[in-house]
């Protein structure tokens, strides 16, 4: 989703930046079954199913967290 | 019951300490008074990264969700662990919209999400409707926090006859009731660093320490596989299948979507205190997540451990677990942890349906000209009622009740995303649009819901949310969640309706916000709408009093 550019504010301000785009990673991935829904390889025991879905949250952290120091360094 | 009274001791202790906690709150970060919805209902919209994250975190990750969770996982296998990606892909999901929520809300002093799209799109009606789906969409979901609380209760021996058995759970709501009346969002921000605390140390203990008893991980997943093999139902087993992995997506992505539209967690995103705290948010609640995926996972220990439930309530099935593995006094701080979780969201649901009762039923149409100090007095009275109403839901109905309408609540919910989360980008939508395609999702919603049956419980109806696409025609067995199909339905109507709307040139009703309002942040000006908030009006440039504290 992006907002019109219409009428684009009075201030400098802007919540656009290619780096959001970065955050559909996260998204989509974890809706992709064919990539987790298997039993092997285990990793500590853990069938890839459980083991690679709880990787994801490292995902989501990653991208979420770049997203916001680009838009603290760019003053957003 | 004799057996239990460690546990009972222990539990009872934290219990009453909190309790405490809760009155003490009206105390802590005192404003100069408490009669304003912008401190009873949102703390001041003043909470930091810290207190928002537990805050936020204590009630989206419920007490409710910590026992339903496993229990669907101990039944189902894989479905139940859809938790977990629903909790990795809400938050990039709405990183970006609820910092304009928050803007907008934080310019022109919203409360509820129904004042936005009042404002929005200059529709009373269409704000009733939101505030409506809201109210109708958190009530079930208070009283399912009381399911929590029953099966720790349960699992202590507390069961007893008649009203009797009921009396503990009025006591704990009663007590709730009290400090949440007392102390608003405080009291549920400060008891929130105590629940997920202990809830925190409870299931780290719990998943170093139980698969050493249980012969380690591996064993732990064969011997939930060998379960699933050896029953009859279909569609079980730790993996997915051909029939329900589009099931698995969709409620993913449909719960995903849905959260934030919870009147409860907009009330924790806008008590922030700037942007730069939801944003810091957005990669700190995932914490959760893994939490909420290691307590999945305790429904396979549970099988492993050849844990059975209390009766047919798999519900108990993670109470019993702790009973089993862990001494008595462990036991009891795990089911003090539960119950404690129930009060978080509990408290915030019931602030939060307040807030939308007051502000855009009895402020829009009974009593315009309220002040804020009535406006806080209505809501305190009405969360009050709220969880009586949800006392009354559970000693008078069926607890399968509350379980199928909050089923109904989540699809009810996501109705309400055209006008809410586009409307917060682009007010393409005709006002009348909104409103048909809200008519058609609901219809649509609640009839696909009816005709779920649910073959374990012999249930005709309501049985669950995997629609079947072999209801619309296809040669298939595919089931999908209702919930999106729904939104499909209402957005498709909405387009049609606001392009008729358009071409019958209907009124489009005034937007009072501006492009800038949408990316303002703490310290920015504040409009203070004569129509949405008459007590004071000072001029449209006042700038807020200085915060006492500079965002790190």
């Amino acid at each position: 989703m992006s907002a019109p550019n219409t009428d684009r504010p009075p201030t400098a301000r802007s919540d656009h930046s290619p780096w959001n785009w970065l955050l559909v990673l996260p998204i989509i991935i974890p809706l992709l079954p064919f990539l987790f829904n298997s039993d092997e390889p285990r990793l500590f025991g853990f069938p890839l199913f459980y083991w690679l879905q709880l990787a994801f949250i490292a995902i989501g952290v990653t991208c979420t967290t770049i997203v916001y120091r680009v838009s603290r360094r760019n003053g957003r | 019951m004799s057996e239990h009274v460690t546990e009972i001791i222990i539990f009872t202790v934290l219990f009453l300490t909190v309790s405490v906690m809760g009155f003490v709150a009206a105390r802590w970060r005192r404003p100069e008074n408490l009669d304003s919805l912008n401190e009873w209902g949102l703390g001041g919209r003043n909470f930091g990264s810290w207190i928002t994250w537990f805050l936020v975190g204590g009630d989206l990750y419920t007490a409710y969700t910590f026992v339903a969770v496993p229990a669907l996982v101990f039944g189902a296998g894989a479905m139940g662990f859809f938790a977990v990606p629903y909790t990795v892909i809400v938050y990039p999901i709405v990183f970006l919209v609820l910092l304009r929520l928050w803007s907008v809300s934080h310019v022109h002093g919203f409360v509820t999400p129904a004042d936005f799209v009042r404002a929005r799109f200059g529709s009373p009606t269409l704000a009733l409707l939101i505030a409506i789906t809201g109210i109708v969409a958190t009530m079930p979901y208070i009283a399912l926090q009381l399911v929590g609380i029953e099966a720790v209760l349960k699992s202590m021996g507390i069961t007893g006859t008649g009203f009797f058995s009921q009396l503990p759970i009025i006591i704990a709501f009663a007590i709730l009731a009290a400090y949440t009346y007392q102390s608003g969002l405080r009291a549920p921000a400060l008891i929130a660093f105590v629940k997920d605390t202990l809830i925190y140390i409870v299931i780290l203990v719990a998943i170093v320490y139980i698969p050493t008893r249980l012969g380690g991980w591996d064993s732990i997943f064969d011997k939930a596989q060998q379960k699933f093999t050896d029953s009859a139902a279909k569609g079980d087993g730790i993996l997915l299948n051909a029939g329900n992995q589009l099931q698995y997506v969709t409620l993913a992505l449909g719960s995903a979507l849905a959260l934030f539209l919870y009147p409860h967690s907009i009330t924790g995103v806008l008590a922030s205190r700037n942007r730069n705290v939801i944003k810091r948010n957005m990669s700190a609640l995932p914490a959760y997540s893994l939490l909420l995926g290691l307590i999945a996972i305790l429904g396979y220990m549970a099988i492993a451990a050849g844990t059975t439930p209390i009766g047919k309530d798999n519900n108990t099935i993670v109470p019993r677990l702790f009973d089993q593995m862990f001494p008595d006094w462990f036991t009891g701080v795990a089911y003090a942890a539960i119950a404690i979780g129930a009060l978080v969201p509990a408290a915030i649901m019931s602030i939060a349906a307040a807030n939308l009762f007051t502000r855009n039923i009895y402020r829009e149409y009974l009593k315009p000209d309220a002040t804020d100090a009535e406006e806080a007095r209505v809501s305190k009275l009405v969360s009050l009622a709220v969880k009586i109403g949800a006392v009354l839901c559970i000693i008078f109905l069926d607890l399968q009740f509350a379980i199928d309408l909050q089923l109904i609540g989540g699809v009810v919910i996501l109705q309400t995303l055209p006008s809410v989360a586009i409307g917060l980008y682009t007010r393409w939508f005709h006002r009348g649009g909104l409103v048909a395609g809200w008519v058609a999702g609901m219809a649509a919603g609640v009839m696909m819901l009816y005709t779920i049956p649910n073959p374990v419980s012999g249930k005709a109806h309501f049985g669950g949310s995997a629609f079947s696409l072999g209801n619309l025609g296809f040669d298939t067995t595919t089931t999908v969640y209702a919930g999106l199909l729904a939104l499909i339905v209402n957005l498709v109507v909405a387009a049609v309706a606001t392009v008729i709307c358009r071409r019958a040139g209907v009124a489009e009703g005034t937007d009072t916000t501006r492009p800038d309002h949408y990316l303002a942040d703490e310290g920015d000006p504040r409009v203070k709408d004569l129509e949405l908030d008459g007590t004071t009006a000072p001029s449209p440039t006042e700038a807020p009093p200085a915060p006492t504290t500079t965002a790190t």
